[in-house]
């Protein structure tokens, strides 16, 4: 089931029509083609710009109009075995191209055989658009994809490291059992960050590495750090990045707790509504000058892997409120096996 | 090597790392007469463990809530005779990069008690930090000013001031309750907290919070020049000519 699902979760071939980089990479393209063809109809290159003008008015309709409809059945169209999806799109297309000729045709007089001919430059603009994001597709995965993925989960903050390491010896001669505790834990979580993590894996899991890491930091914050766990309506099979709400809880501790005079809480809560899970964090936070480039980046960080697994059905959000920082946590509700 | 112990300061937020300080201490006694004059939590309580005069050396960790390491250090410099300053960080880059750059001690946790005697055994030679080189470390603006006076270091939280005005050589800071004079540069002091106060006048800063409102100088003409009135001031602060398009964007 695993196995499946990241299969199908993966980023897959087919291009998401919402995404801005590919609705550009298009309209780049037809627009490319369009200015071929007309420097091939024309006999001098001084009519060039007229003949794409005219193009143009031909093409551009059909391109918004495209491109709006893609982007509407998009999710749907994912859902499809890839060579259905792609036959979808096909047809779709010569269903607008010959919906907007019939709709047209009184107002720019075109001329009413030349629709075979129209219907046959679509089918072959939208094959090759199609065979480039499938060659575009295999180039950026699933290699790559790996690669970056675990380059990614190096990044541990070495000011979490250190200052664990520093909170355990100071534990070694007076209560050598907790530093034992310490230890282990410190164990735990660097074989969770060290692993092979491109596998999606069991919430409980996540959440189990989230308590060593936050008994570590009790070690050394004592009072200052408080942990509210609000996860009775949180389905343990539910299946998450490794280490994605980790590194969260780093930066609630790292903004929120540490420097702040009085004693903070760091909230979890956990649920799943409407097929999607759910995980919002809440931390204090004072509005300062002192902003540290590494929470954004830990934040690109964990957006990046969730889009690598859940590409667009997954998000991740935050908010700045009047004393409070949260960050929302969306993705589709998987089960493990 | 002298047999007069140095008096050392632990200032660190973290409980456990002061009690790791105080092993390690512990440890290099046996090499280099040390004794604890202290542990701080906090820069305010460091302070006044500083100000008793009891410190040779201040051992200060540059990451802590309210008033980081650096600040702390900078406040320390008012006293008459300010403690030889050893900054400690689990990892910091900034900092470490500051520290190599201007050449100031630091001891990088987790702390090996051969390195903590080498640095106690070296402070006595260390000049006394520069306050332009700690100015230059800072990297948040301070939560407090602070005026060194008889001995003690009188401590002014940011929030509570209410204008600052340079005169001659030094720079009025005005509370509600009363006034100080310290020895800063007005325009380093507005680049530092260019976001809660603004500059109304060539040698004058207002805090935005505390101001109330506009007056014209001739009320009855209401043609002379703005002044500033500010929250539990009677005092009114004049708007130079030059700053008079502050009254339309903040009294709205």
């Amino acid at each position: 089931m695993v196995q499946s699902i990241n299969h199908n979760a993966n980023t897959g071939p087919l291009p998401d029509f919402r995404n801005f980089g590919i609705l550009l990479r298009i309209v780049l393209i037809v627009n490319g083609i369009a200015l071929l063809a007309a420097l091939l109809q024309v006999p001098t290159v001084r009519a060039w710009p007229a003949q794409f003008t005219e193009n143009a008015a031909l093409v551009e309709p059909l391109l918004i109009l495209s491109l709006l409809v893609l982007a509407v059945v998009g999710d749907l169209l994912r859902r499809l075995p890839y060579a259905m999806a792609i036959s979808a799109i096909v047809l779709i297309e010569l269903g607008l191209t010959a919906a907007l000729h019939f709709a047209t045709k009184d107002l720019f007089f075109v001329d009413a055989h030349s629709l075979p001919r129209w219907l046959l430059i679509v089918a072959l603009t939208t094959g090759m658009l199609l065979v480039y994001f499938d060659l575009r597709g295999r180039a950026l995965s699933p290699a790559l994809a790996e690669a970056r993925l675990q380059a990614l989960q190096a990044r541990i903050r070495p000011h979490f490291l250190f200052n664990s390491i520093n909170a355990v010896l100071s534990l070694v001669r007076q209560e050598p059992r907790r530093a034992e505790a310490a230890l282990e834990d410190l164990a735990g979580l660097f074989r969770a960050l060290m692993a092979d993590n491109s596998q999606l894996t069991p919430i409980s899991r996540e959440i189990e590495l989230c308590r060593q890491y936050l008994d570590l930091e009790q070690l050394r914050l004592g009072e200052r750090l408080r942990v509210e766990w609000h996860i009775e309506n949180m389905p343990p099979d539910a299946l998450v990045p490794l280490l994605a709400l980790q590194p969260l809880l780093e930066n609630a501790v790292y903004h929120g707790i540490e420097p702040a005079e009085t004693p903070g809480v760091v909230s979890i809560t956990i649920h799943v509504a409407r097929d999607r899970l759910h995980v919002v964090l809440r931390n204090p936070y004072r509005v300062t000058g002192d902003h540290h480039v590494g929470n954004k980046m830990a934040l690109a960080n964990i957006r990046e892997r969730l889009q690598l697994h859940f590409d667009v059905a997954a998000e991740l959000t935050t908010q700045i409120g009047e004393n409070t920082f949260e960050v929302r946590m969306v993705m589709p509700y998987l089960k493990a096996e | 090597m002298t047999s007069i112990p140095r008096r050392v300061l632990i200032v660190d937020d973290e409980a456990p790392a002061r009690s790791r300080m105080r092993d390690l201490l512990a440890d290099v006694n046996a090499g280099l007469p040390v004794v604890v004059a202290g542990e701080a939590a906090n820069g305010r309580d460091a302070l006044q463990i500083a100000e008793t005069g009891g410190v040779d050396v201040a051992l200060l960790d540059v990451r802590m809530p309210g008033m980081d390491g650096i600040e702390l250090a900078r406040h320390l410099q008012q006293l008459q005779s300010p403690p030889a300053v050893i900054f400690t960080t689990a990892y910091d880059a900034y900092a470490i990069q500051a520290f190599e750059l201007h050449v100031v001690d630091y001891l990088l946790k987790p702390i090996k008690a051969s390195r903590l005697q080498e640095a106690l055994s070296r402070v006595v030679q260390t000049p006394v930090l520069n306050p332009e080189t700690l100015r230059s470390m800072q990297q948040a603006p301070r939560a407090c000013l602070s005026v060194g006076e008889r001995g003690r270091v009188h401590l002014i939280p940011v929030e509570e001031i209410l204008y600052l005005r340079a005169e001659l050589k030094y720079i009025t800071v005005r509370t509600a309750v009363r006034e100080y004079l310290i020895e800063e540069s007005l325009t380093q002091l507005e680049q530092e907290f260019a976001e809660r106060f603004v500059r109304i006048h060539r040698n004058c800063l207002v805090a935005r919070a505390a101001i109330r409102g506009f007056e014209r100088v001739g009320a009855e003409s209401g043609e002379g020049p703005w002044q500033v009135v500010l929250a539990g001031l009677e005092e009114r602060i004049p708007v130079s000519r030059r700053q008079q398009h502050i009254v339309r964007e903040l009294a709205r």
